[in-house]
């Protein structure tokens, strides 16, 4: 990786990491747990490490094996994690 | 990296945003979740597409074998066992992450042979220690909230010296498998390491800091798909990575705020057991006890009710006898309020997603500083199942443990009583001197049976 390269992955770093902060200040209180669960399922965003991981090499290597149970549990955590946010947030409403 | 992917993937991430941006209000949170699920399946889509097709079968195996299991947990699990389901979701998306980093490893080690770069490298390292921290430590969590292993706190004599020692080993393995990566047993040896530490950073928290620590473990998760996405040179790993990465450290002070206390006091374990001795045991407070009859005529004869739910009322399932509560009382024109504190529970908001799923309109739903000052012109607060976050010793007895934390002002009302099964302490094993008060009365019994017998008394006044 040359060190222009590293400099724009640190700016996405910092500027998201910012980002972050200041979309997650206004959340209400009553929110926060959908809202943990629903970012659970962001950071399952490994998911397109772990099929990249998948794809690098032949049947038999331990990186394949590990690329596979990554992506395994990556999907789990995927998809559970938005069924069960989606689950939650259905049950707030209004009267 | 074609430029059809790169784009894929900054849609993507412009939907992640987005989504958890309409997260902050009740009525687009949902839309907003599914926003972001479809920017998930824009970046795995995409990513599929650039793949050789020879490894399909078993990535289309490991895919449906992952949403299977996802699918089956998310519908089955109950509401009130959602903080063990999100501490044991993250603990996967760490391991993924953990794993991601290895298979590089292993990949450009053993097969390639070749000498990965500097940042590459330490990239590896700093995922393997988050993610494997943090699969070790939810796993503890998941251990510790479901009741398989002690939710007290579990300390031993050195065990922040260990702990010291052991980052340090880890920090020394690190360099020296910069140095040397042909090596295989550096790699291992950083592995124990951060799985081992991940459950001595955890096994010392109590149950009372759940959700400081769930809280953090979100953050870790997102953090270590961070790390991996510095790796693979992948920006949205590192955008979606960064974003949960920061909006767990956010809700962490949160959390840590309504407790008065600091993210490294909390890590370093033991609410209430560093400052033992006299507070712990004291002398022991007389209590009245309420029957469920006298219960039902006390709330027959008001006209202002404030519910204070706690971690007890998720134990026994109340959440839907209290809506049955609150209707009888509605019936009466009795004024119905929940009194919500930001810790009350064992993951943040955990009470409102209790309330919501017995459906409770969530404006019911009054946090800590709006309602502190209705209590003193309330005339029956009814507690369930919570027990530090309504302990005036937090405002008045600078010798509690929990002495400084916000609490709510439940015993300003005129009456308060307190379903409780006994009279165990709280998770942070202090005495809640509210008990004693004068116009405290004790409601023996699970919640969710004394409660029923109060309704059914109502029904019949």
């Amino acid at each position: 990786m040359s060190s222009e390269a590293l400099i724009i992955l640190i700016y996405i770093l910092v500027l998201a990491s910012f980002l972050g902060f200041e979309l997650i200040a206004k959340v209400p209180p009553t929110l926060h747990t959908p809202l943990m669960s629903g970012s659970n399922a962001i950071s399952g965003i490994t998911i397109v490490g772990a099929l990249l991981a998948c794809n690098e090499m032949g049947y038999v290597t331990i990186s394949k094996w590990l690329g596979m149970a990554a992506l395994v549990l990556a999907t789990i955590n995927v998809v559970g994690g938005y069924t069960v946010t989606d689950r939650m947030l259905k049950m707030f409403k209004k009267k | 990296m074609s430029i059809t992917i790169q784009i894929a993937y900054l849609v993507a991430s412009i939907l992640f945003v987005l989504g958890i941006k309409m997260m902050n209000k009740t009525k687009s949170a949902r839309q907003g979740n599914r926003l972001s699920a479809l920017g998930m399946l824009i970046a795995i889509i995409a990513t599929l597409l650039q793949i050789q097709v020879i490894s399909m079968v078993e990535i289309f195996g490991c895919i449906v074998l992952g949403s299977a299991i996802g699918l089956y947990y998310a519908n089955k699990v109950e509401m009130t066992k959602m903080p063990e389901m999100v501490a044991i979701f993250n603990g996967f998306g760490g391991l993924a992450s953990f794993t991601v980093a290895l298979s590089d490893y292993f990949l450009r080690t053993t097969v390639q042979m070749e000498s990965i770069e500097l940042v590459t490298v330490i990239s590896i390292i700093v995922s393997v220690f988050i993610g494997g921290l943090t699969f070790t430590g939810s796993i503890i969590a998941f251990l510790k909230l479901n009741g398989n292993i002690s939710g007290s706190p579990i300390t031993f004599k050195g065990q922040h010296p260990l702990n010291l020692v052991l980052f340090l080993s880890f920090l020394t393995a690190a360099v020296f498998n910069v140095m040397d990566q042909s090596d295989p047993i550096l790699i291992i040896v950083l592995i124990v390491i951060a799985l081992v530490l991940g459950v001595l950073t955890v096994i010392p928290i109590g149950g009372a800091d759940m959700p400081v620590v769930i809280s953090l473990l979100n953050s870790y998760s997102g953090m270590a798909a961070c790390a991996t996405g510095f790796i693979l040179n992948n920006n949205v790993l590192i955008v979606a990575g960064s974003l949960v990465g920061a909006s767990g450290i956010i809700l962490t002070q949160i959390m840590c705020k309504a407790m008065n206390r600091s993210l490294i006091n909390v890590l370093l374990g033991g609410f209430g057991q560093t400052t033992s001795g006299p507070a712990g045991d004291g002398p022991s407070i007389t209590v009245k006890e309420v029957g469920v009859e006298e219960t039902a005529m006390l709330f027959d004869s008001v006209s202002s009710v404030i519910v204070v739910p706690g971690y007890g009322m998720a134990v026994a399932q109340a959440q839907h006898v209290i809506r049955e509560l609150m209707e009888q009382c509605e019936k009466r024109n009795i004024d119905f309020k929940f009194a919500i504190h930001p810790v009350a529970g064992r993951m943040p908001g955990h009470m409102n997603v209790l309330l919501a799923e017995a459906n409770i309109s969530y404006d019911k739903l009054i946090e800590m500083e709006s309602i502190n000052d209705d209590f003193q012109n309330t005339d029956l607060v009814l507690i369930v199942g919570a027990n530090d976050v309504v302990n005036p010793a937090a405002r008045n007895n600078p010798q509690s443990p929990i002495y400084g934390m916000p609490v709510l002002n439940a015993d300003k009302a005129r009456t308060v009583i307190v379903s409780k099964r006994s009279m165990g302490k709280g998770y942070a094993g202090v005495e809640n001197e509210l008990f004693g008060y004068p116009n405290c009365l004790m409601l023996f019994g699970d919640a969710k049976q004394t409660i029923t017998k109060v309704v059914t008394e109502m029904k019949e006044m």
